[in-house]
């Protein structure tokens, strides 16, 4: 029998790993938005999790909420992500160190 | 009359120094040289009625200036004897000086500001000798000071010229601040600053005494030395004579100005001035013969070693008003004034002709680089001769001499006269008097006799590669050859020329100044009853009984200084034109004296440990340790170094790298959900 304890389980494996995609990921800020995409999944595994065992729909309909979150999200990530290219030439993530004062 | 006297040089020097914009330097020269001009004719005919003792002292008060409590003086203008004896050798040479400089400083780019620091300073010394108060004496006493200050200073970008300026304005501070305190002083013994009040009460005063740091000492005893460093400041007597030398930095007709004639005789004028003050204290009389008599004896024997033709005569300067104190000393304050008026005609006589000489030889001051120039100069050479034989005091006793015999030998027999201490002064006056012959005819028989040695100056060969310029690139190797030919003789080919005729009219009036100013007028200054006569009515402190007895010394006194004079004259002559390597085998000889002596006793080495290197110490001391290592290092400076620091630690966090702030994003939210579940769970 699959328990709650068993989605958490997967749920904090995929956390962690998009966690560990942003930070060290050094080649590739495609990579990151993929790990941003992982953290939010592993968030709705949760969600999707509790609400069964819970009987509450109102998990599901958050983790609706937070997919299309995402695909907004992803779109305009990677829409930045081709302006950048377009002015940078590179999309390696050490290149892109301009966020400072 | 007064009132244009005194305030026409202000007047110009204001025009000419504020305006010179405007009216260009042309007219800057004329306004100034013609306000010295008046001043100095309205001078003379008050100066003259004073001889012909029609004259009557008069007080002409032009402002109300302080009312505070007891203490009220005015602006007020005094008038009579010894003013006026001041007046004119102000005036006179002063003009003449301002004459003198349109063909001196020709070449200057800057000649409106020297001309209104000239007519400026005129203003100031003609305010402190015509003060009725000690305050407005006060006033042009620093007037003087400040002007003297910009005149040394007037080349500003000569670095020795500042290091002179700043010394003279040193050392007259510490000879300042000795006249403040008497000033002080006298007011609050006397209750008053003025003058004429003040000499009416001394007598009152004598032998009572005050009570100061514990000590009884004499009230007058030490106002009157208090009073006293200031002169001695101003006059450069021994110990803050060493500003006078350097001042010679200063253009020339400045030093015969300032640092000759007038200013360096405010000194003499004011213990003259006071002297009722001084008569009532004989022991400041005393310590004023001596320091007139050590600073005699000083100045002359530096003066023999000397090769800076100006430094020569600034110590000859320093020598006579060291022969003016000791004679105000010795009670002879009408002698004292006497050798101040014939000394002003005949050292600034001295002074321009130098200047002269200098002008001719092209700015070279070694007497070692001149030599046989009486033939190319001969107007300077009549002048500086004239002078020198009125400072050697040449003249036959009861017939006739030059001014510097009447005065100096007034000095010496009234030193003579007045028994005591006057005696020692007197022979270490009549030695000084031997030593001024020698130094004064090694001076003349240096730049005017024997052969010329120009060739060796640096001066005249650039004057000499700038004026044949030209040939040599026109002749090439011909030239060569005729310069081999005009070193032979010494003069690397240069020929000086005579001053031009502005510099020759003041140096042909001041040298009728230094042949009659002393037999015209010596009856008024320094006989029993024409003195009496002459000084009433100006309070100064006139002993007919000690002129009296002047008069009356043996005839070996009178004729002692013309015997030593003789001396000096042929040491003089022995040594520098008969037997020239004679003063090379007696520096040989006596190297460790001469040493002494060409080092000035080594006074400014002395200064510079004792005073100098001190207060440099004590002002790095407080500036490296106490401002930079304690204030700033604790104040301002550990300010900012604490916030540099943390904005390096800020700087350091801001990567730009989007997975660092992730990191601290996450970070903190970790944290914030820890804190939340300690908190709520």
């Amino acid at each position: 029998m699959i328990s709650v304890g068993h989605y958490l389980a997967v749920s904090a494996v995929l956390f962690t790993l998009g966690v560990l995609g942003i930070f060290i990921n050094r080649k590739n800020i495609i990579v990151i938005l993929m790990a941003i995409e992982l953290i939010l999944l592993a968030v709705n595994i949760n969600l999707v999790a509790f609400s069964a065992a819970l009987g509450d729909l109102v998990g599901q309909v958050f983790a609706m909420f937070v997919l299309t979150v995402a695909a907004g999200e992803a779109a305009i990530g990677l829409a930045i992500l081709v302006i950048y290219f377009r002015g940078r030439g590179t999309i390696a993530v050490d290149d892109a160190n301009r966020m400072k004062g | 009359m007064i009132q244009a006297i005194v305030f026409l040089p202000l007047l110009a020097a204001l025009v000419a120094g504020l305006g010179q914009r405007a009216i260009g330097p042309f007219a800057a020269k004329l306004i100034t040289t013609g306000a010295l001009f008046t001043s100095c004719a309205l001078s003379w005919p008050i100066f003259l009625s004073f001889v012909w003792n029609t004259g009557t002292p008069e007080v002409v008060t032009v402002l109300h200036w302080v009312s505070s409590g007891a203490l009220q003086f005015n602006w007020e203008l005094r008038v009579d004897t010894l003013t006026a004896v001041m007046l004119v050798v102000i005036t006179t040479v002063s003009a003449l000086v301002h004459l003198y400089s349109w063909g001196y400083m020709e070449e200057d780019p800057d000649q409106p500001r020297f001309f209104a620091y000239l007519s400026l300073f005129t203003f100031a010394m003609l305010m402190l000798v015509t003060a009725n108060n000690l305050v407005q004496m006060f006033f042009g006493w620093e007037g003087v000071g400040l002007a003297s200050y910009l005149l040394i200073g007037f080349w500003y970008k000569k670095p020795s010229a500042n290091a002179a300026a700043i010394k003279a304005f040193v050392v007259n501070r510490v000879g300042d601040l000795g006249f403040m305190l008497g000033i002080f002083g006298t007011f609050l013994v006397f209750g008053t600053v003025s003058i004429p009040d003040i000499l009416n009460a001394a007598p009152g005063m004598a032998g009572s005494s005050i009570t100061f740091l514990g000590m009884r000492l004499d009230t007058m005893t030490i106002l009157c030395l208090l009073l006293f460093i200031g002169a001695m400041g101003k006059s450069a007597q021994l110990g803050l004579h060493t500003w006078l030398p350097d001042a010679m930095e200063g253009p020339t007709p400045v030093s015969a100005l300032i640092h000759a004639a007038t200013m360096v005789t405010a000194g003499v004028f004011m213990v003259c001035r006071l002297s009722p003050m001084f008569e009532t204290a004989p022991v400041a009389q005393g310590v004023v013969m001596f320091v007139g008599a050590a600073t005699c004896f000083f100045a002359a024997t530096v003066a023999t070693t000397q090769w800076d033709i100006k430094r020569v005569i600034a110590y000859s300067t320093c020598s006579q008003l060291g022969y003016m104190f000791f004679a105000a000393g010795a009670g002879a304050y009408g002698a004292a004034m006497f050798h101040l008026f014939t000394h002003a005609f005949f050292k600034a006589l001295l002074f321009l002709g130098a200047g002269s000489v200098i002008h001719a030889m092209h700015h070279e001051q070694d007497m070692r680089y001149y030599g046989n120039l009486r033939k190319q100069i001969p107007i300077t050479y009549w002048a500086m001769m004239l002078g020198t034989l009125a400072i050697t005091g040449v003249g036959i006793a009861g017939v006739a001499g030059f001014a510097g015999f009447y005065s100096k030998d007034g000095i010496l027999e009234a030193a003579f006269a007045s028994g005591g201490g006057g005696v020692i002064a007197f022979w270490v006056g009549i030695f000084v008097a031997f030593l001024t012959s020698f130094y004064s005819w090694r001076l003349v028989f240096l730049t005017f006799y024997g052969k010329a040695r120009w060739e060796q100056s640096e001066h005249i060969q650039h004057a000499v590669h700038d004026a044949h310029g030209h040939d040599d690139h026109a002749h090439g190797a011909h030239d060569d050859h005729h310069h081999h030919d005009a070193h032979s003789d010494g003069t690397a080919g240069y020929h000086p020329h005579e001053s031009p005729i502005t510099m020759l009219i003041p140096l042909v009036l001041l040298s009728i100044g230094a042949v009659f100013a002393g037999i015209a007028f010596h009856h008024q200054f320094i006989y029993p009853e024409e003195g009496t006569a002459f000084w009433q009515g100006s309070m100064l402190a006139f002993d007919a009984h000690l002129m009296h007895a002047a008069h009356e010394v043996p005839l070996w006194v009178k004729w002692t200084p013309f015997t030593v004079m003789a001396i000096g004259l042929f040491l003089a002559w022995n040594s520098y034109i008969r037997n020239t390597s004679l003063p090379a085998r007696f520096v040989a000889q006596f190297g460790l004296l001469h040493n002494f002596l060409y080092r000035k006793w080594y006074f400014d080495e002395l200064y510079d440990i004792v005073f100098v290197k001190p207060a440099f110490a004590i002002g790095r001391f407080f500036w490296k340790r106490g401002d930079e290592q304690t204030i700033d290092r604790f104040g301002p400076d550990g300010a900012a170094a604490l916030v540099q620091g943390g904005t390096r630690l800020a700087v350091r966090l801001q990567s730009g790298y989007v997975y660092g702030y992730a990191f601290v994003m996450l970070l903190g939210l970790v944290g914030l959900a820890s804190w939340a579940m300690v908190k709520f769970l």
